[in-house]
Order: structure tokens, then C-alpha cells, then sequence
């Protein structure tokens, strides 16, 4: 689907949406008011360039548009992979980015996120992971890495890793995993203006702290880290 | 110097719990969730591998200079320091600990390639709880401190959790990045990025690059006492900042002016004659007191 689709369903009361280097910047009217839409498509590969034009804009919306909700539309195959990159420090560039998608909530800015093809590792933790709550369209990818890399990695045969990603959310890639983890609220059969208006309805209560624990916890796909987390900060401790 | 350098403790090659003996005054050290009460990776035992009590990473309470701190120390030795379930919530528990009882400071002890392929989803959600964390404490006033120097360094997802800290101390030894140089080898191939070629790696992902251009606060000898002073002076002297826009819009021109000078480089010696270093190649033979006074010598 290409992006402009995506765009007209999510947004029929219009955009005004500009695309450079694999970079989307602009608004859209919604029935919650005007939104700032941004992020990536084409499975940008995000660089230092991809990275401080998204911090750009978040810092100028802030700025001009105090409590405008942000919209981030995910598609990022992961970082850029390459010396030049890494030579410039591209972590402290994508770290940069966080903060500005933090900072922008801490501000008073609703956010979510949707990925509407693919979300992977860097790119996917710099903006997307970082909204108040995130959600996928169906059949995009959503992973840290693909099984075949990964078998490689860990020396652990590819048919081994099939056979125990398909019971284990834990390591299955797929946005429907991820919703069993916590850290996808939803899967949207198709981009909709009404599911969109409902999670931009929701997002006008901000979420209190950091809830994906506890909701992979209730879903049941992460049953360890709610209750190590809590037990972390309650501990009695010698001292 | 010959004493000296009898009597220095490698970070680089200490365990977890060594760095944080070293680096706590001395009988402070107090751990939260130790081995005994605490159970391996069930995600590990299904693959068949052996796991660690601790998960490999030890938090705990502890001084420095008598004022109370909380440490958060990585174990490069086990699974490369890499984030799983258990591991990751073990971090998150500590940070927003801080959150409620505001510590002097955090010292996070990193030594991870980051995201734990073994339990790849769980650690790539752990990891983003943990930026959302650490700003968290930021934010409540309480400084999260980097140390990196052991021998995984700081990559993938916890090369971006040290760039979110206060500042980071690191070592000549100490590696800082987001992709390691295999990944770029076997994805871009060998011309792009030669793994085996260590001066390289080193000039592109190291200790000394990485402070000679600001990315690091402190450059300190691969000795767990250095890493303990330097600790102490940066915190000595840093009241952490409330988040700002005006803050983050210095380190949007900052960092674009930097991609406009050097964004066709491809090694840190381009860089540092860039800087205005005028012997760059003299830059990896320099002991720490030279590369440190070169830089405060260097125009700004």
C-alpha cells in the first residue's frame, strides 16, 4: 500500500504531508483538531540526516504548536549500516531523537505510533517504541532481526528457531507478538480513520508512566518482567 | 609508574562484581535481587543454554564518597552483557527505584551489545523501558552516569541507553556504537567495514574518538580507581537539568553542524585533523594525559 493511500485513509478531512529522503513531515485535520504527522517510509534505513530531521520537526512543533498531538507513521528496516555513520557516533543521534519524542510528552504532546510496513530494532526504538502507545497495521514486520540472521548469530538452526518462535512471543517476530508483549496496543486490519480517531481519543488521557510491563504481563506474553521489575523497586535492602 | 601500574585493576578485564568492589567504598556494596534469590532465563533453559542467577547484571545500593548511590553493573562475560527479560526488568526495577528514593546518582556499568537475540522481543521492549526509565530519573533530578570500558563495550540498543545518560565516562579500552563493525562487514561487506582490522575499529568506535568529539565527558586509564575518580569529580561538579527544549535545540545545531563538517568521513583520523589535530596519526600512540591535554588544547 503506498503511503498516499495510507495517508487518504487515515486522514479523508485532508494532509499536507511532504516526503524527503524517506523522510514524512507535515499535518493532517482530524476530528481531535490538526495533528503533526511524521516519520519514515520506504523501510528507510535511518541516518544521522533521517534522524535530525525528525528531532527538527518534533523540536519546531513543540515550539509552534504547544499540545498538538504527534503522529508517527513507522517503516524502517533498522539503522543505516555503515562506517561513515557509526564514525559520527549514529547511537547519539538516534538517542537525540528519543529525547526530543520525550521530551515532546513531557510537554503535554499525546503521541502514537503506527508502523504500516516494517518496524526493526534502532529505527523502531528511536521514535516508534518511544510514543505514549504504538500499533501496526496487519502483516507488517516487526523484529530485531530476521530468523535467518538470527540462526546465524546464535548458531542455533533456523528450523529450531521456527519451531519454537511459533509457541514463544518472546522471540517470534510479527506486530501480533508484540501485542502479546505490550508494546503494541493494536493491529488495525487496514488504516482507518475511525480506529485512528478512536486511539487519538484514547491519547487525550495520558498514560501514567510506562505500562507495557504490566500490560504484556495481563496478555500474557511477558510473565517474568512486571513482577522483577516490582520486586526490584520494593526490596528490602541491608542498607 | 612501574608501582603504579602494578597496582591498576583493568576494568576491561574485571567481572561485574569486581568493578563494583573497586568502584563502591569499600563494605557499601548491598545487592538488590542477588543469585540466591533469583532464578536463570526460563527463555535460556528452552534453547538449551546455560543461564545465570543474576542474568548478567548485578544492581545494588552502595556510597561513593559516602553519599548513596544506586549502580547498575552489566556482565560482559555472560551472553556478551546482552539485554533478555530478566535482565532488562532487573534494570528498569533499579532506575525507577531511583525515581522514588533519589539517590546521589545512578552509575550505570555498561557492557553489552544490546538486545539478546535469544529472547530477541522481550529484550528490544526491555531496552526501550529502559530509555524511557533513565530519562524518567533525569528528569526527577537524579544523574544516570555511563561507565563503559569493559569488553563488549556499548552497542546496538544500549549504545543509544548511554547516549540518553547524564554523560558518559569511558575508557581508551571502552567501544561506543550502534551497529558492531561484523554486523556492517557481513550486511555492507568487507571493503565497507573490516572487522578484523582493529586500529580501524578502534578509530572509528573507541574511547579516544569518541571523547576527542564530545560524545564521551571523560576520558579515564582502563583502571577501576580512575573510573572511581572520575565518577566522583563529573558528579562533583553536575546538577542534572531539567528537560528543555532550549537544551535539546543546542544539541539539534550540535549535532548538525558536526554531520555538515564530516559527513563524508570514514575514518577518525580524517576527523581529528578536522578538529585541528596536526599529527592525527600520533593520536593512537598518546597515554590518556596527553590526549586529554591535547583536547583542551584543541580550538573549540
Amino acid at each position: 500500500m503506498s503511503l498516499n493511500d495510507i495517508l487518504d485513509s487515515l486522514f479523508p478531512a485532508g494532509h499536507a504531508v511532504a516526503v524527503d529522503n524517506k523522510v514524512i513531515t507535515g499535518e493532517a485535520t482530524t476530528a481531535q483538531g490538526t495533528v503533526a504527522v511524521l516519520g519514515t517510509t520506504d523501510a528507510a534505513a535511518i541516518d544521522h540526516a533521517m534522524a535530525l530531521a525528525l528531532s527538527a520537526f518534533i523540536l519546531d512543533t513543540v515550539e509552534q504548536h504547544p499540545g498538538r498531538p504527534l503522529v508517527y507513521l513507522v517503516d524502517t528496516s533498522g539503522q543505516a549500516l555503515s562506517r561513515s555513520q557509526e564514525l559520527l557516533c549514529l547511537n547519539g543521534s538516534l538517542a537525540h531523537l528519543a529525547q526530543c519524542v520525550d521530551l515532546a510528552r513531557r510537554q503535554g504532546h499525546a503521541s502514537l505510533s503506527l508502523v504500516t510496513a516494517n518496524a526493526v530494532s534502532g529505527g523502531f526504538l528511536s521514535f516508534g517504541l518511544m510514543a505514549d502507545r504504538a500499533y501496526a497495521l496487519a502483516d507488517t514486520q516487526v523484529r530485531v532481526m530476521d530468523l535467518r540472521a538470527m540462526s546465524r548469530v546464535t548458531k542455533i538452526a533456523h528450523e529450531r528457531l521456527l519451531e519454537l518462535g511459533a509457541g514463544s512471543p518472546i522471540f517470534a517476530p510479527g506486530a501480533e507478538s508484540y501485542v502479546c508483549m505490550g508494546a503494541i496496543e493494536a493491529i488495525w486490519p487496514v488504516p482507518s480513520a475511525g480506529l485512528l480517531e478512536e486511539a487519538l481519543a484514547a491519547g487525550q488521557v495520558a498514560p501514567v508512566g510506562d505500562l507495557r510491563q504490566l500490560c504484556g504481563a495481563e496478555r500474557g506474553g511477558r510473565q517474568l518482567a512486571a513482577g522483577i521489575t516490582k520486586t526490584v523497586q520494593n526490596a528490602a535492602c541491608g542498607a | 609508574m612501574i608501582a603504579s601500574l602494578a597496582a591498576r585493576h583493568s576494568w576491561f578485564e574485571a567481572t561485574a562484581r569486581a568493578r563494583l568492589a573497586g568502584l563502591l567504598d569499600p563494605g557499601s556494596f548491598s545487592e538488590i535481587l542477588p543469585p540466591a534469590e533469583s532464578t536463570p532465563s526460563p527463555h535460556l533453559a528452552l534453547l538449551d543454554l546455560p543461564g545465570a542467577f543474576d542474568d548478567g547484571v548485578v544492581v545494588c545500593y552502595g556510597q561513593l564518597e559516602k553519599k548513596p548511590i544506586f549502580a547498575i553493573a552489566q556482565e560482559g562475560q555472560f551472553m556478551g552483557g546482552a539485554v533478555g527479560e530478566i535482565h532488562g526488568a532487573k534494570i528498569v526495577g533499579m532506575l525507577r527505584r531511583a525515581i522514588e528514593e533519589k539517590p546521589a546518582a545512578v552509575l550505570f556499568l555498561i557492557d553489552s551489545g544490546g538486545v539478546r537475540l535469544h529472547e530477541a522481543n522481550a529484550g528490544l521492549i526491555a531496552i526501550s523501558e529502559i530509555m524511557r526509565a533513565v530519562l524518567d530519573a533525569r528528569a526527577a533530578g537524579v544523574p544516570v552516569l555511563a561507565l563503559v570500558g569493559g569488553s563488549c563495550g556499548a552497542f546496538g540498543g544500549m549504545g543509544i541507553v548511554a547516549k540518553l545518560c547524564s554523560a558518559i565516562i569511558i575508557s581508551e579500552e571502552g567501544r561506543l556504537a550502534l551497529s558492531g563493525p561484523e554486523v556492517i562487514e557481513t550486511v555492507a561487506g568487507v571493503e565497507e567495514f573490516d572487522s578484523k582490522d582493529r586500529a580501524l575499529v578502534w578509530r572509528v568506535t573507541g574511547g579516544k574518538h569518541r571523547y576527542l568529539m564530545g560524545d564521551c565527558a571523560m576520558l579515564v586509564e582502563d583502571d577501576i580507581a580512575a573510573f572511581r575518580h572520575g565518577a566522583t569529580e563529573f558528579l562533583a561538579g553536575w546538577s542534572e537539568p531539567a528537560p528543555s527544549l532550549a537544551h535539546l535545540r543546542a544539541g539539534q545545531q550540535a549535532l548538525e553542524n558536526r554531520l555538515a563538517a564530516y559527513a563524508s568521513y570514514r575514518d577518525g583520523l580524517q576527523v581529528w585533523a578536522a578538529l585541528g589535530i596536526a599529527q592525527p596519526e600520533s593520536v593512537p600512540l598518546l597515554d590518556r594525559d596527553s590526549l586529554v591535554a591535547l583536547k583542551e588544547g584543541l580550538p573549540t
